[in-house]
């Protein structure tokens, strides 16, 4: 089972996810907002991530968004638009049709998302 | 630090689902299944109507979540929060019509090392009355005493 996903969000993501899920915390949306309480620039929403994280799990499965039952994700470090995330993942355990895998989402070489952990099931289709 | 919200619970919220927001959110985090956005594809897949990405769970539970993040006898200082981890664990596929119900608890609050853990559980169901996610949200906050 190969888990690979590879997306780059564009500046104005953070934008479209905010307008999406209702979270327009500024540190997400105002570059200038973000560099006043002392980040580089605006980041990425933690849960945009998660979702690239459960995209590259579902993708895996087969691409039916049924199969996937269970994810969990450790939020570390900060996440920018218009650079390059990498989501890649293993097996951890497999039986009976239900399958963990362990994920990571990582950006300029350092891991936004460690510790995932998705379950799946293959039985559905 | 305070700890005596932990197993406080919130009023439910409601939230019907909409099939062109459901578009919004999927083409915003780069879905291109089209079961996601043509009724015929979704129907063909065997899903009652267009259904919801999993990580949608975010946008339904919201209403339920967030007053209970803000709720001041919780008392998070978000100038030193940070989302430090998630689980969603999905039953029933949500889908466009269905009105999901959120409910929301504190599960825990607890200090390890000068940060606090506030732990909080939402239980989403849809009409029918069918568990459809269950969210585990972790917020850490530093410099607690």
């Amino acid at each position: 089972m190969n888990v690979e996903l590879k997306v780059t969000p564009d500046k104005y993501l953070p934008h479209r996810y905010a307008g999406a899920s209702g979270d327009f915390n500024p540190i997400h949306i105002d570059p200038e907002f973000a560099k006043q309480v002392g980040l580089p620039g605006n980041i990425l929403h933690g849960l945009y991530t998660m979702a690239q994280v459960a995209r590259a799990s579902v993708n895996a499965a087969g691409g039916d968004p049924r199969a996937l039952k269970r994810l969990s994700v450790q939020f570390r470090g900060m996440g920018f638009p218009e650079q390059e995330i990498t989501v890649t993942g293993s097996v951890k355990e497999e039986r009976d049709g239900r399958v963990v895998i362990e994920t990571e989402a990582e950006q300029g070489g350092k891991r936004i998302i460690r510790n995932a952990e998705a379950e799946l099931s293959l039985d559905r289709r | 630090m305070k700890t005596d919200a932990k197993g406080k619970t919130y009023p439910p919220f409601e939230y019907e689902v909409g099939k062109e927001k459901i578009r919004e959110y999927a083409y915003a985090v780069g879905e291109d299944n089209p079961v996601y956005f043509e009724r015929a594809k979704a129907k063909e897949a065997g899903f009652r109507d267009i259904p919801a990405p999993p990580m949608f769970a975010v946008v339904y539970s919201a209403g339920s979540v967030g007053p209970a993040v803000l709720d001041p006898e919780v008392g998070i200082n978000f100038a030193m929060m940070v989302h430090g981890s998630q689980e969603f664990v999905w039953d029933e596929p949500v889908c466009a019509g269905d009105t999901i119900t959120t409910e929301t608890s504190v599960k825990d609050i607890s200090e390890r090392g000068g940060m606090g853990f506030y732990v909080f559980e939402s239980v989403s169901r849809n009409q029918d009355g069918r568990e459809v996610v269950r969210g585990t949200w972790t917020n850490i906050v530093r410099g607690v005493s």
